[in-house]
């Protein structure tokens, strides 16, 4: 059996979903973990500085080249796996299972997997775009070193109304897609021993509440001005 | 609980073979003891067909006591209908009312195509079995049953993953029309033994090949299947199966 054959087979494509999936839990702790400088109510310069370490260190540099790599094949495969699935049952049922076997969310990652997607893109021109192609106003951090200031640029984008509402709606969707991602990608790559599912799965019901909470906060704590 | 009858009105699909596309016909049933089995009600409905002169409902049967897996309907939108680790042929009447409309839709899936009515092919599993849900033994005198000391809680787990009977529900009520839980069932059974142990590897390859090859879908861990396997096959045998296929996979010396 060559590796080709390996990543092809449906428990295959499911492995490359789960560690692509893992990959992208562990994104998010760094991610909320710097955007959380936000609130340490200095203007900005923790946060400001925490996002120039990112951009000007070549370590997460190589790393958000992986982070894009993975995140391209997560989406791929997802959407290949979603055509394939939806495309076995041939007749529809007159009458649905539906809640009576599964959970809403377990059904529809392909879905909320889409909203997020969107959601993504929109995000990337906000930020990423701007702080990576093009001129963006620089602050001083004090130490005479110019930053971005992306914390000014936070507080920008963030005074319309409806991008905050789509930003905690983005946030509501990541919040389901990982409260059935996180066990689902631990027991795609074959974790079965009960204690340890036990235990992820307190982990998982945590970490898709906290994270995604922790968002959404950011925008409305720019659009109801809890941070200076 | 007390005996009583029931007028009941049955939905049920009705296709001539597998090239024609199929339909619902409604059926009225007076007079339906709470007493009967689900298959004795369709019994009923057939007999009054034959002397109409009728095509009967053709259904898949066999022991008619829940451990042969041959009967397969979808009741109004569950796998052997709504009665939990329950197979059809298990379901009794009592389970509805009086004035009770009742959908029967036979399994749905590319991989188990209609034959007639609600019977369907489900050859499907018997080839995924051919593949490698074997163990090779030498023939002659049969083996001491001690002979190999087994792990009580391994031969527990083992015992309880086969006790599937393949009859295919988990493929019917997944959306994904895949048939991980059966698979999973049958590699966790021999994996979790020492007589499974030299073909290890060789059979979740070629079990998983097959299964692809059949046209059933991928597992998204909805769990759907678990919900309604009548013999309450645990989800956590898929798990065991993906570190079965994945330890297999990266190890393979050749």
């Amino acid at each position: 059996m060559t590796w080709k054959q390996v990543f092809a087979s449906s428990v295959g494509r499911k492995i490359t979903m789960g560690l692509t999936g893992i990959f992208l839990i562990l994104f998010l702790i760094v991610h909320v973990g710097l955007n959380a400088c936000i609130w340490a109510m200095d203007h900005g310069a923790m946060f400001n500085r925490a996002a120039h370490f990112m951009g000007a260190t070549v370590v997460p540099r190589i790393l958000e080249v992986g982070l894009f790599v993975f995140l391209l094949l997560h989406i791929i495969q997802g959407l290949v796996l979603e055509a394939s699935n939806r495309s076995k049952r041939g007749t529809a049922y007159a009458v649905n299972y539906g809640n009576r076997g599964s959970r809403w969310y377990s059904r529809s990652m392909g879905l909320l997997g889409t909203i997020i997607l969107l959601f993504l893109c929109v995000h990337l021109v906000h930020f990423w775009i701007p702080s990576r192609f093009s001129e963006m106003q620089e602050i001083d951090l004090g130490n005479g070193i110019l930053v971005h200031n992306l914390y000014g640029l936070m507080q920008n984008v963030f005074t319309e109304g409806w991008v905050s509402i789509v930003y905690v709606l983005g946030c509501i969707s990541l919040a389901y897609h990982l409260a059935h991602g996180f066990l689902s990608a631990f027991k795609t790559v074959g974790v079965h021993n009960k204690r340890y599912i036990q235990l992820i799965n307190g982990l998982g019901l945590a970490f898709s509440i906290i994270v995604p909470l922790a968002f959404a906060m950011m925008p409305l704590s720019f659009y109801f001005h809890w941070v200076n | 609980m007390e005996h009583y009858n029931m007028n009941l009105t049955l939905k049920v699909w009705r296709q001539q073979n597998s090239q024609e596309k199929g339909h619902f016909e409604t059926y009225q049933l007076p007079n339906i003891s709470s007493e009967m089995s689900f298959l004795e009600m369709f019994d009923i409905l057939n007999e009054r067909l034959i002397s109409e002169g009728k095509d009967p409902v053709a259904f898949d049967h066999d022991c008619r006591e829940g451990i042969c897996g041959a009967c397969s309907m979808y009741i109004d939108g569950k796998p052997h209908g709504p009665w939990q680790q329950n197979t059809t042929c298990q379901l009794h009447m009592r389970a509805f009312k009086d004035g009770d409309t009742i959908v029967v839709e036979p399994w749905r899936a590319k991989a188990f195509p209609v034959i007639k009515d609600l019977v369907t092919d489900r050859a499907a599993f018997d080839r995924i079995i051919q593949a490698g849900g074997y163990i090779s033994v030498n023939t002659g005198n049969a083996v001491d049953a001690n002979a190999i000391p087994v792990e009580k809680a391994k031969a527990d787990e083992a015992f309880a993953a086969a006790a599937c009977i393949g009859c295919g529900a988990c493929v019917a009520a997944c959306k994904n029309s895949s048939a991980m839980l059966f698979l999973s069932a049958k590699v966790s059974h021999l994996a979790l033994l020492p007589q499974g142990a030299p073909e290890r590897k060789s059979r979740v390859l070629d079990m998983v090949a097959q299964m692809d090859k059949e046209g059933f879908g991928a597992c998204t861990n909805t769990n759907a299947c678990e919900a309604t396997c009548p013999k309450g096959i645990s989800v956590s045998n898929i798990a065991r199966l993906n570190q079965e296929y994945a330890t297999a996979a990266f190890t393979l010396d050749k």
